[in-house]
């Protein structure tokens, strides 16, 4: 057979490009790790497939072509808890979701607040089925009393700062963080929530809260904390952005802070669009244990209208790990968090694309080109000559989610269970394929 | 007519039906109480844990002598002499009391949804003895069995529920019993201790303790504790006694054949003067003495009901 003039086809898909606003039937051709062309002239494909291997070429008819999704706040626990997760098996669970992005967050053991973590992880990552970047700490330990070595760290390759679990709660820090920041172009990530008003919290502060006799967290902690920062962002002219926005007071306040034109940016989790707080007492799940905390229906109302008119910019998994017996424990002795990588599209279709609020084209841009254009990561499209991240989605394909299917190391999902739609078929990472749904 | 649950983990899904048939069979072991002999073969073979992960006098001593008093074996475990400070989990340590063969467990934890938690680990049949500032249902059952028994029903009669009500289990499980039967419920304490949305509850609410008691028939009257003040809950003692406390001039407000209670342990000269505390409208002591009663019956009444017999109910 002569040589063929490309590695891989992915045919007859509907292609959904956001950072080219494309969406139509098209093939996507690969060759060398790139996106060599993507050509609507269809029928002109099966001349150059004649000539593949036929596992090289991908039927997509019916599916959805898209880039690679990027999820950019996600936790891989290595180093530290490898037994909650690796950079290798998070990084398959986040094949399996249909990313090949993620960017991970710097509350490891040691904290990622030094440049020869971050070269670990990114070295660790070399192996992975995902491209992984590294979000370094704001301070020393994530303590919030020193910076940390910033310009290290973003010389090693980290593409953001945060103290992500942690708020900065001294202004002045944030403050100088902040400065500090801009001088590379990163953004800061902020985990918005007031200590003082959030201390010894258990869940949120509703009338849930008053029901079961949890300690709650009000909704005003991340409101003020969020305020706090854009305040801070538009004083310093420097960019902010708020992690898994929960609550409606934030939502709105990040909106008029765009109206402003304050550089802030913010993303929103799967369950905090999905899941309110009075889940909790039906048989107190540690796995809905979760920081920021689920809130009231109006709150995931509002997140929800803070998607579709665009004040949140991404959607984020905060994929959160942890180990069976620390979750099989008593409800407020469990460890905030859950994993999300390997449900998030199953959930963003099911919740807000079949309910009506998005298009395939607005969620795809909140998983691809909008965390690229934040964290200036290369990838985000199938424009000609960029690296052939690439996921077909099967947009109608209807599963269950089970416990034991996980690529993740770790199985604290609320959503064990759920009956979804919208399925990864396949993903591709650099042109190789790291993932295909049997 | 029968338990639905082969648990007692709280009243906020109990129906009026299960309060009254808990309260009627109280009554005939209250009846036992006065006997020469209180002693009954009910629950011989059945051996009984008190699994308390926190401090408690009454009611711990009050279930161990129900179920003595019932015939059951009876173990009790605390954390100062357990396995839990060497770090094994709540889960471990009740399968492996368990596999000891238990029937039945009587917990108190700090954690709410423990008693939940526990349906989920072992067979036994799970009765709450209080679980953070969830649920403490057999405190509400023998409050209410102590009304019925002075005003013969608990439907029409007005119970004020005065202090904590924040950090309470005592009130949130008085408040589904109580409302399920029929009461008016209205709850007073100073804002900083009433919880978000409180009035959810289905509740009146008030701050101020003399229109909240004005025309009332019971006053249950909830311990301060001097944590909260150092929480910055609350001012000072002085003041919380000034604005809530339950004194003599204050009885003038409630209806002519009033009741004051108290779930205990009492701060007299704080949120109850001894003159309110031991004057003949009181019957604090009547409550402890039928909490023996309660809890008998909800022993007798959860003792033997296996997990097919439960799957029989649900059809």
């Amino acid at each position: 057979m002569s040589k063929a003039d490309y590695d891989l086809i992915i045919s007859g898909g509907r292609v959904i490009d956001p950072a080219l606003g494309f969406g139509k039937e098209a093939d996507v051709f690969v060759k060398d790790g790139k996106i060599a062309q993507v050509s609507t002239e269809t029928d002109k494909t099966e001349k150059y497939a004649a000539k593949m291997p036929p596992e090289c070429v991908i039927d997509a008819s019916g599916s959805l072509v898209v880039p690679g999704l990027i999820d950019m706040h996600v936790h891989l626990r290595e180093p530290g808890r490898e037994d909650k997760e690796t950079i290798i098996t998070g990084c398959q669970a986040a094949a399996a979701g249909g990313f090949t992005t993620v960017c991970c967050m710097p509350n490891t053991d040691p904290v990622i607040d030094n440049q020869e973590t971050v070269k670990f992880v990114l070295s660790r990552a070399e192996e992975a089925d995902a491209n992984v970047f590294v979000i370094g700490a704001v301070t020393k330990m994530s303590k919030g009393e020193e910076l940390a070595e910033i310009g290290d760290l973003v010389k090693a390759g980290a593409v953001a700062i945060s103290d992500d679990g942690h708020f900065v709660q001294n202004p002045d820090i944030m403050r100088r963080a902040l400065e500090y920041a801009r001088m590379f172009g990163i953004p800061v990530i902020s985990h918005a929530e007031d200590k003082y008003l959030s201390a010894g919290a258990i869940m949120n502060e509703s009338f849930q809260s008053t029901r079961l006799g949890l300690k709650g967290s009000p909704s005003v902690a991340e409101v003020i904390a969020v305020v706090r920062d854009i305040k801070l962002a538009e004083f310093t002219g420097s960019r902010v952005h708020i992690a898994h926005v929960s609550t409606a007071g934030a939502v709105k306040a990040i909106r008029d802070a765009k109206a402003e034109g304050i550089h802030v940016t913010a993303e929103a989790t799967p369950h905090h669009f999905t899941l309110t707080d009075e889940e909790i007492g039906k048989e107190f799940n540690t796995n809905l244990r979760v920081n920021p905390p689920l809130r009231t229906k109006r709150d995931v109302e509002e997140v929800i209208r803070g998607l579709v008119d665009g004040t949140i910019d991404c959607i984020a998994s905060d994929h959160a790990p942890h180990a069976e017996e620390e979750k099989d424990v008593e409800f407020d002795q469990a460890p905030p968090g859950l994993i999300g990588l390997e449900t998030t599209l199953g959930l963003v279709k099911t919740q807000l694309i079949d309910k009506g609020y998005l298009n395939w084209a607005d969620a795809i841009r909140k998983m691809t080109y909008n965390p690229a254009r934040i964290l200036k990561l290369p990838g985000g499209t199938l424009e000609i000559g960029s690296t052939a991240d690439i996921t077909v989605i099967d947009p109608e394909k209807r599963w269950t989610v089970s416990e034991t299917k996980f690529r993740s190391k770790s199985k604290n999902s609320p959503f064990i269970g759920w009956k979804l739609k919208g399925k990864v078929d396949c993903t591709i990472l650099a042109g190789r394929v790291v993932y295909q749904n049997k | 007519m029968i338990l639905r649950s082969r648990h007692l983990l709280g009243l906020e899904d109990i129906t009026a039906g299960e309060i009254s048939l808990i309260l009627d069979t109280a009554e005939s072991f209250r009846e036992i109480l006065d006997r020469p002999i209180k002693k009954v073969p009910t629950l011989r073979g059945i051996t009984v844990l008190n699994l308390f992960y926190e401090p408690s006098t009454r009611t711990r001593i009050s279930f161990e002598l129900a179920e003595k008093r019932l015939s059951a074996d009876t173990i009790s475990f605390s954390t100062s002499v357990s396995s839990v400070k060497k770090g094994e989990s709540l889960k471990d340590t009740v399968r492996n009391i368990e596999a000891m063969k238990i029937d039945m467990v009587v917990v108190r934890h700090s954690s709410p949804g423990v008693p939940y938690f526990l349906t989920n680990c072992v067979e036994s049949n799970i009765i709450n003895a209080g679980d953070g500032a969830h649920e403490h249902p057999t405190q509400a059952l023998l409050d209410m069995f102590t009304i019925r028994r002075k005003y013969g029903k608990l439907d029409g009669l007005r119970v004020v529920l005065v202090g904590d009500v924040k950090h309470s289990r005592v009130v949130r499980s008085n408040i589904w019993g109580l409302k399920t039967m029929g009461a008016s419920v209205a709850v007073c304490g100073p804002s900083t201790l009433l919880p978000y949305e409180v009035e959810r509850f289905g509740v009146d609410v008030y701050t101020d303790l003399d229109e909240a008691i004005d025309g009332a028939d019971v006053v249950n009257i909830m311990r301060i504790q001097l944590e909260r003040q150092q929480a910055g809950l609350f001012p000072s003692q002085r003041e919380y006694t000034n604005l809530f406390g339950m004194t003599k001039e204050r009885l003038k407000r409630l209806k002519r054949n009033y009741t004051i209670m108290h779930p205990g342990p009492m701060n007299r000269g704080v949120e109850i003067t001894p003159e309110v505390a031991d004057s003949k409208s009181s019957v604090i002591l009547d409550q402890v003495t039928n909490g023996q009663a309660i809890r008998m019956a909800v022993l007798y009444l959860l003792s033997g009901k296996k997990e097919k017999e439960k799957e029989e109910d649900d059809e």
